[in-house]
């Protein structure tokens, strides 16, 4: 995935280019003229943001959050019902805002917003109402008899003042639905959205602090400069969306303060598709094929489908299907999420600049710089060694590799980095068992995908390279909490062996009560002189 | 040997690779191994752990060996049990479908352990490794050397030797073994260390448990049983290898009205416990070398700190041994009272009021453990709401390690990740989401092209409308 990158740097350039090997090596002027552009499309809102994100404000900010937690003030439960509720209303009241700002961003048709994060997020936060008593009461636990008496209880606390890193594909969800954890786990929270979404960037900053506790809850705008200041600082938990080049940058600022961290990474997520039987059930597979690679933000999604590996005999009839059911779908560019800048569209060109990739294009293809938009395309075996084969693609592109026996699948995806989504469209019994037990990802879904998103009683994360820390549901309060441990003990019963001076006496008598052997233990102690 | 050590890692990837180390029945075997040399062992266990740290036999027994045993016996019962997929409730809105959570290995682990409890910090985490069906390499601490060579002969005689490895090694070994790919490492020791681990494992995004330690306070209220409590605190400061534990007690704090009664009481327990010259007593652990000596010796000697002393102070060089030493009010700026002082040194900090304890415990790094000896139960509470730490023990000290239902972790610079029990199976696993769809209830509402009543449709369902759900199973809005 690129060369190692240096801990001391700036996070700078790294946080704009994102997991590619040819950044990584690219030459200072590439980078300079990619920061450039990046930092030119964010001139309009450099004014507004840079009051805000001047580096004293960002330190005076940060230790207001500090001292809001040390007050107390995030602690009660009924504080963190009411932030829960905020958000609600604050959903609620904003929607227009929030779909404007997420089509400025991406393009995004308002169903999808609805869809994928707005709705999502008033889900989340209704769940986390209705639940955030039973998440948050302590847990009794058992006490073997040898620590008669005593009662021992697992007590979540939140861990602090946490710091959120969102990502600008689903930059008002990614920066939300963590944050609902955050607050129901009574941390205060500051949230970093990404500058690469600069329209919900500013919807955050605008309204956070209007329906939620500003002095507990904030909003920090800035580009990557601004990143590196605030790991300069400790936090009590992190949790870092994007790409592994820049969480390893993350990761090494967070040693200096033993910053526990979570990482939510991405991959090359493949989906199996098996001969489904009977046209029904093939067709509702395409559907959702469809719906998980070129519906979602354009493919621009870590969960998004990156390509499909398909028997070679199997192939036409998919790939027949994909377009005719592509032409109904999206018809046209409105119907699909614009690429988010310059700068990932030509990133995205590049993949397909290879002749021999070229050559593998079967539909689509189309590009339009002007409006940032590319067609959904489709590639029958590409070569493997080529970028789009071996980079996480994040765009609407859809390799399809052929095998020759479905099975073969299982070896072709465990021979690469564990995925955050393994997909398979089976009917098969055996095959669903063989993936789930052969494969590693953070996640796997049959006969759907993307859709496990929206359940929250699944915890979402990663593994290996797509990361590590889980959350949705309950687990977004306990990525943000600390499970501590707290036993209570009389003075009632006092053992006399626990105390030196030792003897085999009471060596023997220890040894029984540790394997809970308490008739053993009740002899050695009776024929013990008092 | 570079080679060697490459090679070993390899193997474990390979066969983890091949599947060796996931069945139940193998994980099964390793850990009775583990329970049958640690019982058929206890001889050699205990010398080494005589020859490393002076431990008495007593402790070698309840601290290290039992709670190993304990430790596996837990692990064999409870294995099938967290090993099966847990079933959830897939929501009515995703209908049909259904979904479970299960546990996998994460493939390479890593443990690297510490010297003051050798044994048991070495194989309580491989114990959880094993058990969630990883390959793992021990690294044992070589400031323990007669235990570490003895885990490398040892170990591969009860245990899978190819899945199961022990690399042994200093500081340039240690790092060439951090440089490698692993899939989980697991540190307990000191946070400098901590922190070239975590840079380690940030290189490969590798997950870490950091197992540290902290300055354990000892909060003393006037309203407790005195004896028992001068007892509880004298067991888990001196009785757990003479105060080189993680959560050892490390400095207590009580009233200025109290200090003087809780004082004589530490004084009586104390030659009861050792005698007249601890130097001389057998059930007193050695500090572990000359350079920790050294540290000690200097932490006692400071200038500000040396006419504190009201106990103790004795101490022998060539036998590096230290005799149980009381401080009185030094100064909190002093080094004893800035770092982890792992020794037989206990300073006694008063205060006015015992709620003045709270203030000056948040003042510093969260610790491994916090304590409070009260009988008072509002108290307890307020102490349980004020101050964050791994854990929490009331009216004793230490022995909060020994409940396998009790998560054992720090929290801030005291660590990050828990084990013990089945959080030590949750440590080394991954929970991987399964779910399983149905092809029937095809919700046209959710594909483009995008229209209002679709919008509509997607909304009822998102926001749990049943009469949206059914709508949208049924396939509206019909047409496109």
């Amino acid at each position: 995935m690129g060369a190692p990158v240096a801990i001391n740097g700036p996070i700078g350039e790294r946080a704009i280019t994102c997991s590619h090997s040819q950044w990584s090596t690219g030459a200072a002027e590439q980078s300079e003229r990619v920061r450039a552009e990046s930092m030119g499309s964010m001139v309009a809102s450099v004014e507004e943001i840079g009051a805000a994100a001047a580096p004293q404000a960002v330190e005076r900010r940060l230790g207001e959050l500090r001292a809001t937690f040390e007050s107390g003030r995030t602690r009660p439960l009924s504080w963190r019902q009411s932030q829960l509720r905020g958000l609600l209303r604050l959903l609620a009241d904003k929607e227009e805002e929030a779909f404007r700002a997420l089509h400025d961003d991406l393009g995004k048709h308002r169903a999808e917003a609805y869809r994928d994060e707005v709705g999502v997020l008033t889900k989340s936060a209704n769940a986390a109402l209705r639940e955030i008593g039973k998440w948050a009461a302590p847990e009794k636990v058992w006490v073997p008899l040898v620590a008669f008496p005593a009662s021992a209880q697992v007590v979540p606390e939140p861990l602090g003042v946490v710091l959120i890193f969102s990502c600008w594909n689903f930059p008002l969800g990614l920066s939300l639905e963590p944050l609902i954890g955050a607050i129901a786990a009574g941390n205060a929270v500051a949230l970093k959205p990404s500058e690469l979404a600069p329209a919900t960037a500013r919807f955050l900053e605008e309204n956070i602090g209007e329906y939620l506790d500003a002095t507990a809850v904030k909003v920090i705008q800035g580009g990557p400069a601004v990143g590196e200041q605030l790991m300069e600082h400790r936090w009590d938990k992190v949790l870092f969306t994007g790409c592994p080049r820049v969480a390893r940058v993350v990761m090494a600022a967070a040693v200096k303060h033993l910053t526990p961290v979570a990482l939510e990474l991405g991959g090359k997520c493949p989906c199996i598709f098996d001969a489904v039987a009977g046209r029904r059930n093939l067709q509702t597979s395409v559907n959702r094929v469809i719906f998980a690679k070129w519906s979602s933000c354009a493919g621009q999604a870590c969960i998004a489908i990156d390509y499909v590996l398909v028997e070679e005999r199997f192939a036409p009839t998919l790939i027949k299907l994909l377009k005719s059911t592509l032409k109904r779908f999206i018809a046209d560019s409105d119907q699909m999420a614009r690429i988010v800048n310059g700068r990932h569209f030509q990133r995205l060109s590049n993949l397909l600049k290879d002749p021999a990739v070229a050559a593998s294009i079967l539909h689509g293809g189309g590009l339009d710089a002007k409006n940032l938009s590319i067609e959904p395309t489709i590639l029958l075996n590409p070569p493997l060694d080529s970028a789009i084969m071996t980079e996480e693609i994040f765009g609407p592109l859809l390799p399809i590799i052929t095998v020759k026996k479905i099975e073969d699948s299982i070896a072709f995806v465990r021979a690469r980095p564990k995925p955050l989504a393994v997909y398979a469209f089976t009917d098969s019994a055996p095959l669903k068992r063989r993936i789930v037990e052969e494969t590693s990802s953070g996640s796997v879904t049959f006969n759907d995908a993307v859709v496990q998103f929206g359940v929250d009683t699944l915890p979402f994360g990663g593994v290996g390279q797509s990361g590590f820390g889980q959350y949705h549901g309950k687990y977004s309060f306990e990525m943000f909490s600390h499970k501590k441990a707290v036993l209570r003990r009389g003075f009632l019963v006092e053992a006399m062996l626990r105390y030196p001076p030792w003897d085999e006496q009471k060596i023997a008598m220890m040894r029984h009560l540790f394997r809970y052997d308490y008739v053993r233990f009740i002899f050695t102690f009776l024929g013990l002189r008092r | 040997m570079v080679e060697s050590r490459a090679a070993a890692v390899q193997e474990l990837r390979a066969r983890f690779a091949a599947g060796q180390t996931r069945p139940a029945e193998w994980r099964a075997a390793q850990l009775r191994g583990v329970l049958r040399m640690a019982t058929e062992m206890e001889a050699e266990i205990c010398d080494a752990l005589h020859a490393d740290l002076g431990k008495p036999k007593t402790e070698a027994h309840v601290h290290e060996l039992s709670l190993i045993k304990s430790s596996c016996l837990f692990a064999l019962k409870n294995l099938k049990k967290w090993m099966k997929p847990q079933k959830v409730p897939a929501k009515l809105m995703n209908f049909p479908s259904t979904a479970r959570i299960t546990p996998e290995p994460l493939g390479l682990v890593l443990v690297i352990s510490a010297w003051n409890y050798p044994l048991l910090l070495s194989l309580d985490p491989v114990i959880g490794a094993i058990a969630a069906g990883n390959a793992v390499a021990l690294k044992p601490s070589e400031g323990a050397p007669a235990m570490s060579s003895l885990l490398a002969e040892l170990l591969p005689r009860f245990v899978d030797g190819t899945c199961i490895k022990v690399i042994e090694g200093g500081v340039k070994e240690t790092t060439a073994l951090l440089n490698q790919k692993w899939d989980k490492i697991f540190y307990t020791g000191n946070s400098r260390v901590g922190r070239v681990v975590m840079t380690a494992a940030a290189k490969h995004l590798t997950p870490a448990v950091l197992e540290l330690g902290g300055k354990c306070p000892v909060v003393v209220d006037s309203n407790v049983d005195l004896h028992i409590a001068a007892k509880r605190i004298a067991a888990g400061k001196w009785g757990c290898n003479n105060g080189q534990a993680c959560i050892a007690p490390d400095f207590i704090i009580t009233t200025q009205a109290f200090a003087p009664k809780l004082l004589e009481s530490l004084k009586k327990v104390l030659e009861k416990f050792y005698g007249k010259d601890p130097l001389l007593s057998a059930d007193l652990s050695r500090v572990v070398n000359a350079s920790h000596f050294g540290r000690l010796k200097g932490l006692m000697d400071e200038e500000m700190v040396s006419d504190k002393i009201v106990f103790g102070g004795q101490r022998d060089e060539q036998q590096l041994k230290i005799a149980p030493t009381i401080f009185l009010d030094v100064p909190l700026d002093s080094a004893i009272m800035k770092e982890e002082i792992f020794g037989p040194l206990l300073p006694i900090l008063t205060v006015d009021k015992i709620h003045e304890s709270f203030g000056l415990i948040n003042s510093m790094a969260k610790p491994l453990a916090a304590y409070l000896f009260t009988r008072d139960s509002e108290l307890q509470n307020q102490f349980e709401g004020a101050i964050s730490a791994g854990g929490m023990l009331f009216n004793d000290t230490s022995i909060h390690l020994t409940n396998p239902y009790l998560p054992f972790g720090g929290v801030g610079e005291s660590g990050t990740g828990a084990y013990h029990g089945k959080f030590s199976f949750d440590a080394f696993s991954h929970r991987k989401a399964v779910m399983n769809r149905g092809f029937a209830g095809e919700a046209r509402a959710r594909y483009p092209p995008y229209s209002a009543p679709k919008l509509k449709i997607l909304k009822g369902v998102l926001e749990g409308k049943l009469g949206d759900m059914i709508q949208a199973i049924l396939g509206f809005p019909r047409g496109k």
